[in-house]
């Protein structure tokens, strides 16, 4: 029973149409099984759809893992009190974690099944309005949710009395301006609402206040894009898939030294090892070096841990977390300090500046790791980058701050003779070119 | 055999609503919902903060404040943010004094917020204040590990004219924009951009006009914002500060003077929760220097037989004043004492002219008033106190009706408490006026767009009708009597006076709702002259000249024999200046009164160069200086003990900010007059005249009648490019102690001539174009913008630089005036 279901590569579930031509198109998703689901759905009473998706232990694909349908309980119902509020489900499809690219190309490839499962979600927790937030550089996939949307509307699978089934649902599709931050739901809320994207003040949760201070559910693309199949398979199915605390299909973006970089789907649990064999190995055949099992945010793992399952308490077991699944691999020519430094920049770039510890914390860390990628750095320099990153831990308003120093921490925690090696190579002046133009002047 | 359990200590049950928490081995209890930092502070932990301020909404943003929390046994993993985790029970709190993890946490923010702020501390106003500076002494490292480039900004950015920001001081907490959008509603200052480049900024396009921005400089935690008036003026360990009262409005605001070597450098606003809590508006705040000013009036100063003022010393004035006005007591004298009196000198006034002058012809009222005012002040106002109508029950109230009041403009203190009670338990505001304001927009209710929910609060009357509406409000708006019926409160301003019937609706809508009705007037003098009796028709502590009791109780108080009162009401400012103009009355004493203000300044300047003798007590040289025969100076509020009673009825006692050698406060001069004029006033200080007139009390009994006036049929445009003048005042404009401050005046509203749509079609006046409007006498040119008015209606500021009614149109509200492109 706890034993690990077999991680052979499965049989598609949540890329299955992805191969199929013009599958974006709603009569070619009606042919391949579409909106199949949503008709079991709307038959069904909207708690037996929660019950259902609690039963299949889907867990939120955003990252944090959280059982998506406890999420969807804690709404409040009923006609009077809380539950007298309007409810609104929201998709963050504002996918900006480095190395993540699971959601845009389920939004170009599959758009349907996440309207399918915007509608039966927003059923089930009794809503009548859904908004998808997608990032605003992914200009492409925004037009082909759109398109779908337009689509689903022309269908009668969206807007009143939907199906005859007395339901009725408007879907929004909203271009985000491109902040990493709006990303965190509670910034992703207050930027829909047409404010400045900072993280909320939490309590309340959005499941009591989120949007228009109103109960909301937000979820990934993923997540929603996952309940058709599940509504279409039964729980017991879903749990075939996976392991038993994190069951279900999951794509894999590999990214980086790899010889067939992209998304393979597999069932939660499956090791880099295994994924490496269906993406044909490392790139040239150049070892690993280093690789982030979900995104930088996820402390870096080496060769070591080829052989980790990859879900949520695998990852987490070996210090780490399964985040977006998004598998960066860097074979042995990637100087670590370089890189970490690059995704620093890309945190010091991205900080909303809310808080005090994530804004000055990742300034300050770019120019020591900036200095010693320069061969400026000394030895106390990584102590203090350890000491900073103390600092930011834990301390920030939200979880960016503790993402943006994991990848210092991991990457001084595995590759610390790296970073000293760059203080060596010091040279004895520190502005040697500042030495020269004073030498010109006197000489 | 059992044994019998331990005896547990006897324990206190935990009071209703509190829950129990233990805070550094402490056990406390706390209300519930209370932040942490809060309960700390009730234990004198004190927490470092920035951006925590009690009365803004939390915010967590500078993580200055974090403890370690214990909740069911179970250590949290993270320090928690002390000014956003509200009390549990059962919570165990640890703070920096016993949590290492808390130490290390502050400290590294401390650590992180200084990386990029610059050591200027010596040349920064904030220095020697500063909670940065402060909280990095006793919670910062002793050196820094920071080698690298801070971040810089051009600077100083002005985010108006009187207020500065330096960006690289700043330490984001976000004080300033969450008070300018929480408090005063008009968030004029945002975030700009993000991560280490975050900064505070202003729009490019829109205008930064807030009454309210001085806060933002006093709540500031760093040296981030500045005021440009006292910016490298003075440090803080040089200032004395004085708790002082604000003389520029009614609101009775507590503020603090600050002084060096005999000057006022900047003032502050004070703590007092009952009041002001810790808000005033910029002119409280930024308006002082009339102190200094060149027209400002030292030396007493007599008219020559060649017609010319020259200064002499105090006893030949007095002299001399005292045989002119002896010479003009049978041809009789009036006293004119106008609205910015202490309640000791407004006594001082009513007094002299009872018992020096030997008349009633006293009126402090330096602008539109009417007999109706004086029966509704008689019967509604005098002798209550906040135990009646406060600011802390005017918050709670569920509904507010302002009438002949615009909040924001004339009593901006009361403007921020019915916002606050808007916002924080969506108190209902009510305006009976002509269009919505940027008051009536910001005490609306917010419901996602404020907007519409903002206009219902609008009762639009045509100006002069406005008697008629609120006689019809239970069939015009039913919404608003429902609301007022039951704890409700009325507002009116001074500014009833000039719609005949208003003041009598008023009161008729008061009994017909039970809503409790506050007398605001715009200055801060007036309250209290009603209470000194400084009016024609009251004596001291509300007792009525025509109540021979009433009387006889001064009189034996006073120690005047029976029967030397004058027993017929006297004639008020209006009446007093058209005898004078007429030659009907032989002298004037005028304290601190600007005929511009008058209803007809044209008549009182006649009235005043007509009148025999006239004697002017005076801050400044004045239209009446330029025309008196004696000059007396007299002590500004910063040089002189007193006090002012504001629109509550609260006694708001000061002492002098500055040296006061020199300077005689009004009580005092009439007092050594009346002496010279062989009468006793008894009010050689303020606290003579304040035991004199405490030692009168109020009146007990009787209550008078109330004001019986019917509304009077509104003027209606009848000729083709005709319209009915609606204006009042606003909070920024010429007003006399406003003068040399030019970083305040830069922020004040734009003086704009306002009307509808189809008026101005009807006009022939385009939007953003010059309109004029004009009188036989004068006329206006001011640009129009299209607002919500009634049909037929403009309105113009009352007292703006190039829209000065009265003095150029000799009209006012509900006249009817020329309006033309």
């Amino acid at each position: 029973m706890t034993e690990p279901i077999t991680p052979d590569p499965i049989v598609p579930v949540l890329t299955k149409r992805w191969q199929s031509p013009r599958a974006w198109d709603i009569d070619v998703y009606e042919q391949l099984e579409g909106y199949t689901a949503l008709r079991h759905a709307l038959s069904g009473l909207p708690d037996q759809l929660i019950e259902l998706v609690k039963a299949s232990g889907l867990r939120g694909r955003g990252g944090a893992g959280f059982p998506t349908g406890m999420k969807w309980s804690f709404i409040p119902q009923g006609s009077t009190g809380p539950g007298a509020k309007p409810k609104y489900l929201v998709v963050n499809a504002d996918e900006g974690e480095p190395g993540t690219c699971k959601d845009i190309p389920t939004m170009m490839a599959d758009p349907h099944s996440l309207i399918e499962g915007c509608i039966i979600t927003s059923y089930a927790i009794r809503a009548n309005f859904c908004a998808i937030y997608i990032r605003g550089e992914a200009l492409h996939p925004l037009r082909r949710v759109r398109y779908a949307v337009e689509q689903a509307y022309a269908k009668g699978y969206l807007g009143r009395d939907i199906l005859g089934s007395g339901f009725d649902l408007d879907i929004v599709v909203h271009a985000g301006a491109g902040a990493y931050i709006c990303g965190e739901e509670t910034a992703l809320l207050d930027s829909l609402e047409g404010r400045r994207g900072q993280p909320r003040l939490k309590p309340p949760f959005p499941a009591t206040a989120g949007l228009y201070a109103s109960p909301t559910v937000v979820n990934n693309v993923e997540t929603i894009a996952s309940v058709p199949a599940i509504v279409q398979g039964g729980s017991s199915w879903f749990r075939t898939m996976g392991r038993e605390k994190s069951p279900g299909p999951k794509i894999y973006s590999l990214s980086g030294h790899v010889t067939r970089p992209g998304q393979y789907e597999a069932p939660m649990g499956t090791t880099l090892r295994q994924l490496l064999e269906l993406a044909g190995g490392m790139k040239d055949g150049i070892p690993l070096k280093f690789w982030t099992p979900g995104g930088s945010s996820t402390p870096m793992f080496t060769a070591e841990h080829l052989d980790i399952p990859l879900d949520f308490e695998g990852a987490a077991g070996a210090g780490s977390m399964l985040g977006t699944t998004a598998v960066q691999l860097f074979n042995e020519t990637v100087s670590v300090p370089w890189a970490v430094m690059k995704w620093t920049e890309f945190y010091k770039h991205e900080s909303c500046g809310k808080c005090t510890p994530c804004r000055e914390g990742t300034y300050w860390l770019l120019q020591i790791l900036e200095r010693m990628v320069h061969h400026e750095g000394t030895p106390a320099d990584v102590d203090t980058m350890l000491d900073i990153c103390d600092n930011i831990l834990g301390r920030s308003f939200c979880a960016l701050g503790d993402g943006a120093v994991s990848p210092i921490t991991s990457g001084i925690k595995y590759f610390r003779q790296e970073f000293l090696d760059l203080c060596t190579e010091q040279p004895s002046v520190a502005h040697p070119d500042q030495l020269a133009e004073l030498t010109g002047a006197s000489a | 055999m059992t044994i019998a359990p331990e005896q547990k200590p006897e324990t206190r049950p935990v009071p209703e609503g509190h829950v129990r928490l233990t805070i550094d081995g402490r056990e406390v209890d706390a209300p519930k919902g209370e932040l942490l930092i809060r309960a700390c502070e009730r234990l004198g932990i004190i927490v470092p903060r920035f951006c925590d301020h009690p009365l803004l909404d939390p915010a967590g943003a500078c993580r200055q404040c974090l403890v370690e929390v214990e909740m069911g046994g179970r250590p949290m993993p993270k320090p928690q943010a002390s000014c956003t985790m509200t009390v549990a029970d059962g919570m165990v709190v640890k703070t920096q004094h016993s949590s290492p993890v808390a130490k290390k946490a502050q400290e590294g923010v401390m650590e992180l917020l200084l990386i990029n702020h610059p050591l200027d501390c010596p040349i920064c106003d904030k220095g020697g204040e500063c909670p940065l500076q402060n909280q990095a002494m006793s919670t910062g490292r002793t050196d820094s590990r920071f080698v690298d480039v801070k971040r810089t900004f051009p600077k100083p950015l002005p985010i108006s004219t009187q207020v500065l920001l330096d960006r690289e001081r700043c330490v984001l907490c976000q004080r300033c924009t969450r008070f300018s959008e929480q408090v005063a509603g008009d968030p004029f200052i945002d975030l700009l951009e993000r991560g280490a480049l975050q900064q505070i900024g202003v729009a490019q396009d829109k205008p930064f006009q807030s009454y309210f921005s001085g806060n933002t400089i006093q709540i500031c935690p760093v040296g981030a914002l500045t005021s440009a008036a006292y910016r490298f003026r003075s440090r803080p360990f040089d200032l004395v500060s004085t708790p002082g009262v604000d003389e520029h409005s009614a609101s009775g605001a507590a503020i603090r003077i600050d002084s060096r070597r005999g000057t006022v450098m900047r003032r502050l606003a004070g703590n007092d929760p009952e009041v002001n809590e810790e808000w005033i508006d910029d002119k409280s705040r930024f308006a002082f220097r009339y102190l200094t000013s060149k027209g400002r009036i030292t030396r007493p100063m007599v008219r020559g037989s060649d017609g010319v003022l020259v200064e002499t010393s105090w006893t030949d004035a007095l002299q001399v004043a005292a045989e002119g006005l002896l010479a003009a007591r049978a041809g009789g004298i009036g006293v004119l004492a106008g609205g910015r009196l202490t309640v000791e000198d407004a006594y001082a006034y009513a007094k002299f002219a009872r018992v020096a002058a030997g008349t009633n012809d006293v009126d402090s009222r330096a602008r539109t008033h009417s007999a109706e005012e004086l029966d509704f002040l008689a019967a509604h106002v005098v002798g209550h106190g906040p135990e009646r109508l406060s600011y802390t029950r005017l918050e709670a109230a569920p509904a507010v009706l302002c009438v002949a009041l615009e909040p924001e403009e004339e009593a901006p203190v009361v403007f921020l408490r019915l916002r606050k009670a808007a916002q924080k338990h969506r108190q209902k505001v009510f305006h009976l006026g002509q269009w919505t304001t940027p008051a009536v927009l910001r005490t609306g209710v917010e419901l996602g767009s404020s907007e519409p929910a903002a206009r219902d609060g609008l009762i639009r009357a045509v100006p002069g009708a406005e008697a008629a509406v609120l006689t019809e409000l239970a069939e015009v708006a039913p919404h608003v009597v429902e609301a007022l019926t039951g704890g409700g409160v009325i507002l009116v301003g001074e500014r009833a006076a000039e719609v005949p019937g208003l003041y009598t609706a008023v009161a008729r809508l008061a009994e017909r709702t039970g809503a409790v009705v506050g007398w605001v007037p715009r200055r801060a003098g007036e309250r209290g002259a009603v209470e000194a009796g400084a009016l024609p028709t009251l004596l001291p502590g509300g007792r009525s000249v025509t109540d021979s009791a009433a009387r006889a109780e001064v009189e034996r108080a006073w120690g005047l024999p029976d029967g030397a009162l004058p027993t017929t009401p006297g004639r008020s400012t209006s009446e007093m200046l058209d005898a004078a103009a007429a030659g009907e009355l032989a002298a004037l004493v005028v304290g601190g009164v600007d005929p511009l203000d008058l209803p007809d300044p044209a008549v009182a300047l006649e009235a005043l160069r007509n009148v025999g003798f006239l004697v002017s007590l005076e801050l400044h040289t004045s239209a009446v200086t330029e025309l008196a025969d004696v000059v007396l100076p007299v002590a500004p509020d910063a040089q002189r003990s007193g006090s002012y009673v504001n629109w509550e009825g609260r006694r708001r006692e000061f002492g002098p900010a500055l040296d006061a050698t020199g300077v005689l406060p009004d009580c005092r001069v009439l007092d050594t007059l009346a002496v010279e004029m062989d009468v006793d006033l008894f009010t050689q200080t303020p606290a003579a005249a304040a035991g004199d007139m405490a030692r009168l009390g109020t009146r007990a009994g009787l209550s008078s009648p109330g004001p019986v006036v019917a509304p009077a049929e509104p003027l209606r445009p009848v000729v083709v490019g005709q319209a009915v003048l609606a204006t009042w005042r606003q909070l920024l404009d010429e007003s006399s102690l406003a003068v040399d401050e030019p970083a305040l005046a830069g922020t004040a509203r734009p003086p704009q001539l306002r009307c509808n749509l189809a008026t101005a079609q009807r006009l022939g006046l385009t939007a953003g174009a010059p309109a004029t409007v004009r009188t036989e006498r004068g006329a206006i040119t001011v640009p129009l913008v299209i607002a919500d008015l009634p049909d037929g209606v403009v309105w113009l500021p009352a007292n703006s630089p190039g829209s000065r009614v009265r003095d150029t149109l000799g009209a006012g509200h509900g006249d009817l005036v020329g309006v033309s492109a």
